[in-house]
């Protein structure tokens, strides 16, 4: 148990830290939208289905979907 | 340069947020209102889910809170967007005949589980903020997948209005029949674990799961409207 918990914020930090570093943008708001998914997963761990609901879909499916509206708008490659 | 001094920086909060956490003493009570609400909770308020418990009858009011900032939001994001001038629309390209089919197939099933999440929120975990995002999730896979069409703006807007009307009603009869606090439970408690219990929290998460769901699509219609 202590070791899959583990790995999933082991995981979690490396799409993080992959997200501040990702040039592309649509690959920084896949990796912010795994960071939130793990996050459930984790809430789910701790008995709290109830937030792990709320994360999935409003951190990985919504603001996911936001960010990626307005990249479209603007520009998708970062300088 | 700049770059290193900036992680140092990050290392020394990660310091005093870890060295202020390490006091905590995790899993103790610290207050004794949350043992309060676990072992009263259910027969006070007749729904055996504790955070459904305290979310709508303890915390009623907070959640009339919540649920207000979220329709400030939204006005507020409509207010932003409706002075943009209104451009040509172009061609839209429709999605391939899988992902058409895909989302056209998924979506009744992700809306009917957003209301099952809602709708049992005093039974299981989950509740009106839950399956309203989920309900506006599924909104989002049809705007995604099937390009084009559109949920209809007036009767979201019916939907929406509808559930913070029942809300607000309830919450108020409550207050005028012989409760003292907003949202008090006036209904019968009904038996404990089954659909028609727990007096009105399905009533106000019905009516929080449509607000939610209907100001979440909206948002995600709104947004996308505009960058077509």
């Amino acid at each position: 148990m202590i070791l899959i918990v583990g790995l999933l914020v082991l995981l979690m930090l490396v799409a993080a830290i992959a997200a501040l570093l990702f040039k592309d943008l649509i690959n920084a708001v896949i990796a912010s939208c795994m960071v939130s998914l793990i996050a459930a997963i984790l809430f789910y761990f701790l008995q709290a289905p109830d937030v792990a609901m709320a994360e999935a879909s409003i951190g990985a499916a919504l603001v996911s979907a936001i960010f990626i509206i307005a990249i479209r708008r603007t520009k998708r490659y970062e300088e | 340069m700049r770059s290193i001094i900036s992680f140092i920086l990050l290392l020394i909060i990660a310091w005093g947020v870890a060295l202020s956490v390490e006091k905590i003493p995790f899993g103790e009570s610290k207050t004794r209102i949350g043992d309060y609400y676990i072992e009263r909770g259910r027969e006070e308020t007749g729904a055996s889910n504790i955070v459904t418990s305290v979310v709508v009858n303890y915390r009623g009011f907070d959640t009339l809170g919540e649920v207000t900032v979220l329709f400030v939001a939204v006005i507020g994001l409509s207010a932003v967007l409706a002075t943009r001038r209104k451009q040509k629309k172009g061609a839209v390209e429709p999605a391939s005949l899988v992902l058409y089919t895909g989302c056209r197939f998924l979506f009744p099933l992700i809306l009917l589980f957003g209301a099952y999440i809602f709708i049992h929120g005093h039974l299981t975990p989950g509740g009106g903020f839950q399956g309203g995002a989920i309900v506006a999730s599924a909104f989002l896979l049809v705007y995604m997948g099937c390009r084009g069409r559109r949920i209809s703006r007036t009767r979201s807007k019916v939907v929406e209005s509808f559930g913070g009307l029942v809300f607000l009603v309830v919450g108020l009869i409550g207050l005028t029949l012989g409760g003292h606090y907003f949202l008090f439970n006036f209904l019968p408690k009904g038996e404990i674990n089954t659909l028609f219990s727990a007096g009105f929290i399905p009533i106000i998460y019905i009516a929080i799961g449509c607000k939610v769901g209907s100001e979440l699509g909206g948002i995600i219609d709104r947004l996308l409207e505009d960058s077509e």
